[in-house]
């Protein structure tokens, strides 16, 4: 357990000194700005569509450190000198989205707010969105670790992570959006969602770290 | 053997290519082998077998289950400060709860104290390769696996592996090296791998 907190603290430290947390949430406030550019500034149709924005714009943003997550630590031999102590890279895996999450998620409910605030949303809907957030965040911090791992090493990983990771955040995307209109029912899937990744996730993020040590 | 490793029959396939085949060799507590061989020729497929992280085609490998590793790349974060990237493995691989003094006396055994300040990125080759080193020492490891450690060290910091890694051994550590460069090591098997013909 201690060496389990001892890889989240270093992950956790790296991400904010590293600037990927303000990256991170300086993308998704850009995306979220983007779309009243682009929809214009009728405040009537923004407060409609902008918990779904919100949402769009989460997504993206989970995109930005996905190259970051495991492929630097595969490179320099980290991941080697984690093998050689004898612990199992599914459990490394776990580690790296427990850090990914706290680093990602907490930031970007906050940046929501004021995305909210730019939308001009109501506070209902921005409730609904902050609980969606809570629920599917954990998810999306799973999904990102995983395709990092699968990426890592493979040249343009950026670009080949977005194609693997955004059909698989669809419903992550789909519920998430929904539990805004769609009350209870799409809030227990959103939950079944971020599970099933959270449970998987390490599993598949684990197996490639290994695989890529070959 | 708990102290020591052992190669029984060992085969190495990469990429379908057969490095070495047979490969038997035992090293017991105190001990020492360094493998040579020209370039390509499985040195560090040997190291990276030994310290289980490549799977040989045949036969087993036994030894000592804790193993510290000193691989081609260094495993030091570049932004975080030496000391403290060293007190990360450091924390990870002792019992004990205080690894900041095992990272003080191992960096002051590889010349680098005055250096635990300064960020990794940094360092010069050589030392970062000692900073390496310096994770191997503060490791509490019985076996150390070295892969071309005086790669980039100057004379004098040859001199100072020597010594560390007899250091080791006379406190019953065991040590497997691959080099290509002439590291002193006093009475230790001389394990010369050959392009298979």
């Amino acid at each position: 357990m201690s060496a389990f907190l001892t890889l989240v603290g270093r992950d956790l430290a790296r991400a904010w000194a590293g600037g990927s947390v303000t990256y991170t949430l300086a993308f998704f406030l850009l995306v979220a700005i983007l779309f009243p550019f682009a929809i214009g500034p009728d405040a009537a149709l923004l407060a409609r569509v902008g918990g779904g924005v919100i949402w769009a714009a989460a997504l993206l943003a989970a995109l930005m450190p996905v190259e970051r997550l495991i492929g630097p630590d595969a490179e320099s031999g980290v991941l080697d000198q984690f093998a050689v102590r004898g612990l199992s890279m599914a459990g490394v895996a776990a580690a790296k989205i427990a850090a990914h999450w706290l680093a990602f998620g907490p930031p970007l409910m906050l940046a929501a707010v004021i995305a909210a605030g730019l939308l001009d949303l109501p506070g209902q809907t921005l409730l609904r969105v902050e609980t969606g957030l809570l629920i599917g965040t954990p998810g999306l911090a799973a999904l990102a670790v995983a395709t990092s791992a699968l990426v890592s090493g493979l040249r343009g990983a950026g670009a080949v992570a977005g194609l693997v990771m955004l059909p698989l955040a669809v419903p992550l995307l789909i519920f998430g959006a929904g539990s805004i209109e769609g009350g209870m029912g799409a809030v227990k899937l959103l939950a079944a969602v971020s599970l099933t990744l959270i449970a998987g996730a390490p599993f598949v993020a684990g197996a490639a770290m290994r695989a890529g040590m070959e | 053997m708990s102290d020591g490793l052992a190669f029984h029959d060992v085969t190495c396939v990469r990429g379908g290519r057969v490095l070495f085949e047979g490969l038997s060799l035992a090293i017991g507590g105190g001990g020492a082998a360094i493998v040579t061989g020209p370039n390509g020729v499985g040195k560090s497929s040997l190291i990276r077998v030994a310290a289980g992280l490549l799977k040989p085609a045949r036969g087993s490998v036994s030894g000592a289950p804790v193993r510290a590793l000193m691989a081609e790349a260094a495993a030091l974060d570049g932004e975080r400060r030496l000391g403290v990237a060293l007190r990360f493995w450091a924390s990870l691989d002792g019992d004990d709860a205080a690894p900041g003094p095992r990272v003080a006396k191992a960096l002051e055994a590889t010349g680098l104290a005055a250096l635990a300040a300064v960020p990794v990125r940094l360092l010069s080759t050589g030392q970062r390769r000692r900073a390496a080193l310096a994770r191997v020492v503060a490791s509490q490891a019985p076996l150390w696996l070295l892969d071309e450690p005086a790669n980039g060290l100057d004379d004098a910091s040859v001199r100072l592996l020597e010594a560390l890694v007899a250091a080791h051994r006379a406190r019953g550590g065991t040590v497997l090296v691959a080099t290509h460069l002439p590291i002193d090591l006093p009475e230790a098997q001389a394990i010369a791998l050959e392009r298979p013909a």
